[in-house]
């Protein structure tokens, strides 16, 4: 077990060289840091002098991979490859093209992200499986069928509206609670339950589809006719036999998710206001702050590949006939 | 009259003439006949590929693009031909000139005065602030009192034109599928109320806004509308750039496995960690620096927005085509396995011949059941990314834009809801059709469900 784990974490290594490398060449390879110093400096202030001031401010102004005048490591080292990089391997992010310190504002945002993002996911879940199995108890029914046109018809909605709706219904009109907005002391629920609803809502339509097929696959195995042979009740037989036989593939789906809540949702953070890294990356991507961008897709698949590597060894603590090696 | 073809024009029209090519192929196949006589047997089947037929249809004739020629100034008879700047489509002909009728600013739907109050001289010549009247809308009323039992009459007469239409496009039909044992009627009930509508919609937007008007005073249902072209396109063209990649890679990872089975694992899994959308930013934002140091590229302005839409489907396509090449890879190792193809290989059969033969016929049904699927999911990504601001060109017309324009009307008080309801109504129809249909085919399709239901 610890030896996969082991192995598995050496494997995410070459992986993350490759993100790395897709990263340096989509932002330095494909648009050279003279196009960026461009459109960061906008049309009218333009000048020779002013893109390599902007250049050498935010050390861009070193050569892409070898730089041979500086002798030594430092040819290596002295690099627009290393600096930019390499030091995200060492969590080294720098700071944004607005001089932020990009470490300092990550942790700090991470909190209130959590904070939606967690609620919402665990609620969430809760909900879907619950939907579910009451839909699978009246499976072959047309209360099913029309429960599934249901889920169809809110999957086909766009979370955008889910989101507008919401705050147009709970906050204007009903005036709950506030429209958007946080504040990290006092009252926070009151900031938090509008997102985390509109979130668990948003996801009913696919969460809970998913949860039915997991489980009407389950309910349609021999071991459930015996049960039901021997005289279970429904509802024992939906909660002992069908829902821990259906956790293995819930938790595949779900656990890959986890790490990911760190960074929170962008619709949901930028739309209620929470000073999230959901709402940080949709203003570095509106502001094309790419020191910011290339940070977050660097954490953004280290908590991937974190994830992948907790679904699998969830899988030996849900199913103890599956043996890692 | 001077057609344009924009490259986006130039690709729907290839890949629908592909689908139907493809399709006719399909049909010799008596399997995949079976299979989809079995999706088009059942009123739902029939009613979802209807209306996703209605949508592509409108998509089409807004693809056919052309410049109006200008009249000729006075005493500058004969010579050259000057063209309208603007790119005119066939559907905004047919829509008889439902975009032209611009208001100063919002309009409730069936309204006749603005909703905003402007200063306007009163009959004795004072300065007075007032709602003003509409340019385009209730003109022809006498007393506005009149207005809905003119609305009423005029939707009769609307709607009767609109039957009538669906009458003459229907009864061909219905004379051709004499004896059909497919539910056409469902179809026809779909068709005759689509007919209906557009005449009823084309006809009274004479008179009113149906929709109203949004911020600039553009007509609500004309911008809806609009949006077709743009979700039907995504979500095609985005899955045709992505297909090719997905399938080539799939196969031969699952087929020759080894090495070039490690490489495309490590391509996929490298490309799926990262966060989708944040590589849809960063792709697109930089080719949107790239349009913009080079400007001199694009002839009107249409052909900049055309070239953001088409490298947007690229991008789409290029960043999501790992989990169909994590499917099909998994069904080539299975079916590579079976007998069939071992003896292919005892007969010396080649490899590319074995793949094109044996393998790949087999995992059409991935194929279709995906880009099905990933259509109406790429639909609703358009509103996302619109957004967040890498989406479609803001001077093109999508649902995307119209939701990020007004995603703060809801909030105002009086209400503005109808900029935001227009956009729903036309976007939701679309997804929840592909999203029943895509059900449909899935179910016929996937090897698993048609087992499950032989058992029982």
């Amino acid at each position: 077990m610890f030896a996969y784990i082991i192995r598995r974490v050496l494997y995410a290594i070459p992986i993350l060289i490759g993100v790395n490398l897709l990263t340096f060449a989509l932002f330095f390879v494909v648009n050279s840091p003279d196009d960026m110093a461009v459109s960061q400096l906008g049309d009218k202030y333009v000048t020779p002098e002013a893109i390599d001031n902007w250049k050498r401010k935010h050390g861009y102004d070193k050569p892409l991979f070898l730089n041979p005048d500086a002798g030594g490591v430092e040819t290596l080292t002295d690099t627009i490859f290393f600096n930019k990089s390499v030091k995200l391997f060492a969590f080294d992010f720098g700071r944004s093209e607005s001089g932020r310190d990009i470490t300092t504002d990550v942790t700090t945002r991470m909190g209130p992200s959590l904070a939606v993002a967690l609620p919402t996911f665990l609620v969430g879940i809760g909900v879907n499986i619950c939907v579910a199995l009451m839909v699978v108890m009246f499976r072959a029914t047309p209360l099913d069928r029309g429960a599934v046109l249901v889920f169809v018809a809110l999957m086909s909605i766009s979370y955008l509206f889910y989101i507008i709706g919401g705050q147009f219904l709970v906050a204007k009109t009903w005036k709950l609670v506030p429209i958007s907005g946080f504040h990290p002391e006092g009252q926070v629920w009151k900031f938090l339950i509008l997102p985390v609803l509109v979130g668990v809502v948003a996801g009913i339509g696919a969460g809970a589809r998913w949860y039915r097929t997991l489980f009407l696959e389950e309910a349609n195995q021999d071991y459930v006719r015996t049960a039901r042979a021997k005289g279970c009740s429904e509802l024992r037989i939906l909660f002992r036999h069908i829902l821990p036989n259906a956790m293995i593939p819930i938790l595949t789906g779900v656990v890959v998710l986890i790490p990911a809540l760190f960074m929170g949702s962008l619709l949901i953070e930028s739309f209620f206001g929470i000073p999230g890294l959901g709402s940080y990356m949709l203003d570095a991507i509106r502001s094309q702050d790419f020191a910011i961008v290339r940070s977050m897709v660097f954490i953004g698949s280290i908590l991937y590949i974190v994830g992948l590597i907790l679904t699998d060894i969830s899988y030996t603590w849900a199913d103890p006939r599956v043996r890692l090696s | 009259m001077k057609p344009v073809l924009l490259w986006s024009d130039a690709l729907i029209f290839l890949l629908v003439t592909a689908l139907v090519l493809f399709f006719w192929r399909l049909r010799r196949d008596p399997q995949t006949r079976e299979r989809w006589g079995e999706v088009f047997r059942s009123r739902l089947g029939m009613v979802t590929f209807t209306v996703i037929i209605a949508y592509v249809l409108v998509a089409l004739l807004d693809s056919l693009h052309f410049r109006r020629a200008l009249e000729n100034p006075e005493g500058n008879s004969g010579g050259e031909v000057y063209y309208d700047n603007r790119v005119t489509s066939v559907l905004d002909v047919l829509s008889g000139g439902m975009g032209e009728r611009f208001e100063r600013t919002y309009s409730a739907p069936f309204a006749l005065l603005s909703f905003e109050k402007q200063t306007i001289k009163d009959a004795a010549g004072n300065d007075i602030r007032d709602f003003p009247p509409l340019e385009h809308a209730g003109r022809h009323l006498d007393d506005p009192a009149d207005k809905w039992p003119d609305v009423a009459r005029k939707s009769a007469v609307g709607l009767g034109i609109g039957l009538l239409f669906s009458a003459l496009l229907i009864l061909p039909q219905w004379w051709w599928l004499r004896g059909s044992t497919y539910p056409w009627y469902a179809s026809w009930a779909v068709q005759a109320t689509l007919v209906s509508l557009a005449a009823w919609m084309v006809y009274l937007s004479r008179y009113y806004h149906i929709l109203g008007t949004d911020l600039g005073g553009a007509d609500v249902l004309y911008q809806s509308i609009k949006g077709i072209r743009t979700g039907v396109l995504l979500g095609t063209l985005a899955t045709l750039v992505m297909l090719p990649i997905a399938v080539s890679l799939g196969v031969m990872a699952g087929y020759f496995k080894g090495w070039v089975d490690d490489v495309v694992q490590y391509l996929y899994t490298t490309l799926s960690s990262i966060p989708g959308i944040l590589l849809i930013a960063a792709s697109v934002l930089l080719f949107q620096v790239y349009i913009d140091l080079n400007p001199d590229f694009f002839d009107v302005g249409m052909e900049k927005a055309d070239a953001r839409f088409i490298a947007l489907c690229f991008i789409l396509g290029v960043t999501s085509w790992s989990s169909l090449c994590r499917l099909i890879r998994a069904e080539t190792l299975k079916i590579s396995q079976l007998g069939y193809v071992q003896a292919a290989h005892a007969f010396g059969v080649s490899h590319t011949r074995i793949l094109a033969r044996h393998i790949l016929p087999n995992t059409v049904h991935i194929i279709l059941i995906t880009f099905v699927l990933d259509f109406s999911a790429l639909v609703l990504a358009e509103a996302v990314l619109s957004y967040i601001g890498v989406g479609v060109d803001p001077s093109m017309g999508s649902w995307g834009n119209m939701i990020n324009g007004a995603r703060s009307e809801l909030s105002r008080t009086p209400t503005i809801w109808w900029t935001l309801s227009g956009a729903f109504v036309f976007m939701f129809t679309l997804v929840l059709a592909a999203n029943l249909f895509a059900d449909l085919v899935r179910d016929a399709f996937d090897p698993r469900t048609s087992l499950r239901r032989a058992e029982a």
